[in-house]
């Protein structure tokens, strides 16, 4: 080794990044810059994307300290519908725990929680038409929340049950509704994103009127899959609409292995040439008006919108690991964007269409029917309670016709069951 | 130099007139077919609008069908792939170009955790009815990154189907029956005999398709279903299971040495027939796998597996397994690596010594 080579200079060093705070430590989030609401300008969707770099480093922000709904990204909705973006949000989190807690009773082997991103899925939704398509991610299920999927139908699939439509073939909220435009979730990080941007292609070269939505998290944007995506829609100009979810961890990795130390992910955006914005993803409103805004440069010809909204994941990546142990317990409360359910509800009753004794009953009204769709599910099984799939539909859907090595393989299993002494059910 | 294929089912209403075509042209033409029956054929890849493709397999395609269904893409496999399984899940059938089966591995994870598996995790939802056009194997001098045989990644992945084609009769219904496949479909192209069947003697004066009975296609439509082998010489002596180039090679070496062997195309790996192979080790006592591909866990090994399952009390020698080395595909010494008349000869030898 030659120590010496270069006397005049350091030796190198490797920038290793390292999040602020870690258990134990008392969290001061004052570095977090936190924009005032409604002072951000609101670009003409035919705009240049070069003429509004900014809108990629500071947050888009429509409700104020004190809930009113202000500037020009003020999507002027109507109480009925802020209403209904309320109870959606305030329904996905009912859901996530009763759910959360049915893993922890041992009914199923795996859930995902969203708290505290409850607006960044409900919000873009809603801003959505009902017949885009959209390509999320694994925390996304407020898409289908949203959309009115039934609550037992997704309990169903989380407990791989005799209902499940997905025939017990995936882990627990890896779900796939082809009729509400809910592509199949994969566990693979990202591989959504350049098939969002296909599909998009697809709709633009049919001369189809329906755009795509896909989101990721900000940790997977490092995946290859992410930069394919964006090369392909700024190349095309595909109608589609990109979405990180910036909750700062991944799993137990801080936004910086991702990026986060450099620059914000909205600028992702600019060196790809297509249009970014940076949202505040806790502003129910805000993600509303930016969802609207890049939908409709979808639908007129402009191309895609990359999305960043920044939020907080306030609780565990999965049921899998406990974030007390690499992250401070102080984060979520000192989160400086608040709670997206409680400051869309702060609007409502700014504005006076809402009160805290409505939305106390609403809680008590969705935590009973997140209760009733769980009894009605679990007659149709639990995970814990055994395998509820027959047994010879395991080699079903591989491919379309089942070739001879996979039927001769499905009666080595048929006689393994026969050999054990414990059958199966089977397929009617 | 080769028998006619013997075992077909062609539908030949709609196949019309016969043509002489080398291996890219029938391919272009399978393309063009379907493209033209098919509304939602598209056909996507590096290079392949305008100029046609590097091989000039997409040739005259987007000057007919427009550039929304023949267009170029950027240089991303990842992308190319997972761009096709969306355009899949819209309604789409796209037919996308890896432009050497060398860079198809940036687009494993779409291959084998999207599009194989679509199907299956979304109980039938969402569905990947793609067809992967790939240029592969070796004997061109392209170097370790324009001669690779990766078959045997993909025959190892549950939920798709490869094919190779051995002529280009072959390769225009094969990839007819593979775009009309509702499931993804690897389809590698042996390069080194899209201009001519090669008997692998690299010093001697290459031939084109024009002497071939394979070189005879049809001008329009027809398929050869998937999953069907094609017995090219029946044999009494060994059974030798090859596909792609190796056909051609192991064909002329078995004639210079005067012996009679079955010589069977597997033509597509996954759904292999192994009917045909059962019933011809059966007859013959003997079995040689032969592949270009490295030899280590390569398909041939799942070949030999199988055929003494099914075969070994009519097995007379042990089942040989002719290779490729394993090392990455050299330049200079590409016919040192590759498995030429002389390693088949040596391996017949010793599977019909006793």
């Amino acid at each position: 080794m030659t120590v010496d080579a270069r006397p005049n200079l350091p030796p190198l060093s490797l920038h290793v990044p390292e999040p602020k705070f870690r258990p134990g430590d008392t969290v001061d989030f004052a570095a977090v810059e936190v924009p005032p609401a409604g002072a951000q300008p609101r670009p003409d969707t035919a705009a240049d994307p070069a003429s509004f770099h900014e809108l990629a480093y500071t947050l888009v922000r429509v409700l104020d300290d004190a809930g009113q709904a202000v500037g020009p990204w003020n999507p002027r909705l109507t109480p009925d519908t802020l209403r209904q973006m309320l109870r959606d949000m305030a329904l996905v989190r009912a859901f996530d725990e009763r759910m959360f807690r049915a893993q922890r009773q041992g009914k199923t082997s795996f859930y995902m929680k969203c708290l505290g991103e409850e607006a960044v899925a409900v919000s873009a939704t809603h801003a959505l038409s009902r017949d885009d398509m959209c390509f999320p991610s694994y925390r996304q299920q407020g898409i289908l929340i949203a959309r009115g999927y039934a609550l037992e139908r997704m309990m169903n699939q989380i407990y791989s049950n005799t209902a499940d439509e997905l025939h017990g073939k995936q882990l627990p909220i890896m779900y796939s509704s082809r009729e509400d435009g809910f592509f199949s979730i994969s566990g693979n990080l990202t591989t959504q994103y350049p098939q969002a941007v296909g599909w998009a292609m697809a709709s633009a070269a049919k001369g189809d009127t329906r755009i795509a939505a896909t989101w990721c998290g900000e940790g997977s944007t490092a995946e290859g899959d992410f930069h394919s995506a964006l090369t392909f829609a700024t190349v095309y100009k595909a109608p589609v609409i990109f979405n990180i979810v910036n909750n700062q961890w991944a799993i137990s990795s801080f936004s910086g292995f991702a990026g986060a130390e450099a620059t914000t992910f909205a600028a992702r955006a600019i060196g790809y040439g297509i249009a970014g914005l940076r949202v505040d993803g806790n502003d129910a409103l805000a993600v509303y008006a930016a969802t609207s805004w890049a939908a409709e440069r979808a639908r007129t010809n402009q191309g895609p919108t990359l999305i960043e909204h920044f939020t907080y994941r306030a609780e565990g990546h999965s049921t899998s690991d406990d974030p007390t142990q690499y992250r401070s317990a102080g984060e979520p409360t000192a989160w400086p964007l608040g709670d997206p359910v409680a400051r869309l509800k702060d609007h409502l009753i700014a504005i006076g269409e809402w009160d805290e004794e409505r939305h106390a009953a609403q809680d008590r009204e969705l935590a009973e029917l997140v209760k009733v769709a769980q009894k009605n599910a679990e007659k149709n099984g639990i995970l814990g309670h055994g395998l509820h799939q027959p047994l010879d539909s395991l080699f079903d859907g591989v491919f379309e016709e089942m070739p001879w090595h996979l039927k001769e393989q499905r009666q080595q299993m048929l006689d393994e069951e026969t050999a054990s002494g414990r059958p199966w059910a089977r397929k009617k | 130099m080769s028998e006619a294929i013997v075992s077909e089912e062609v539908g030949v209403s709609e196949a019309g007139a016969n043509t002489r075509m080398n291996m890219i042209q029938a391919i272009n033409s399978a393309m063009e077919v379907m493209m033209a029956r098919d509304p939602s054929v598209i056909v996507m890849g590096e290079d392949v609008g305008y100029f046609g493709g590097v091989f000039r397999a997409t040739a005259g395609l987007q000057a007919k069908f427009g550039k929304t269904r023949v267009f170029d893409t950027p240089i991303t496999e990842c992308g190319i792939i997972g761009v096709a399984i969306g355009m899949g899940a819209y309604g789409l059938r796209p037919v996308p170009e890896i432009q050497f089966a060398d860079y198809i591995y940036p687009a494993l994870d779409q291959l084998v955790s999207e599009a194989a598996r679509l199907r299956y995790r979304s109980a039938g939802q969402f569905t990947a009815p793609l067809t992967v056009r790939s240029p592969f194997g070796g004997g061109i001098f392209g170097g370790q990154t324009h001669s690779q045989s990766p078959e045997g990644i993909f025959t190892h992945v549950s939920g798709v189907k490869t094919v190779i084609p051995s002529t280009p009769y072959d390769a225009k219904g094969l990839l007819i029956a593979s775009i009309e496949d509702n499931d993804p479909v690897i389809f590698f192209e042996p390069k080194r005999i899209y201009n001519g069947p090669f008997d692998g003697h690299w010093d001697r004066p290459s031939k084109n398709w024009s002497g071939h009975a394979g070189g005879e296609v049809p001008e329009g439509y027809y398929r050869i279903e998937l999953g069907k082998a094609a017995i090219v010489r029946p044999g009494e002596a060994v059974t030798i299971l090859a596909y792609g180039t190796m056909v051609h090679v192991v064909q002329s070496t078995v004639e210079d040495m005067g012996v009679d062997a079955e010589i069977i195309d597997l033509r597509t790996l996954v759904p292999l027939d192994i009917e045909t192979i059962e019933a011809s080790v059966k007859k013959t006592g003997r079995c040689m796998v032969v592949h270009e591909a490295t030899r280590t866990s390569g398909f041939g090994s799942e070949l030999v597996s199988l055929v003494q399952e099914r075969c070994f009390y009519h097995l007379e020698a042990p089942v040989e397994r002719v290779t490729g080395f394993d090392t990455p595909y050299p330049h200079s010494l590409e016919w040192a690596y590759f498995p030429g008349p002389v390693r088949i000869g040596q391996a017949l030898k010793k599977l019909l010594k006793d």
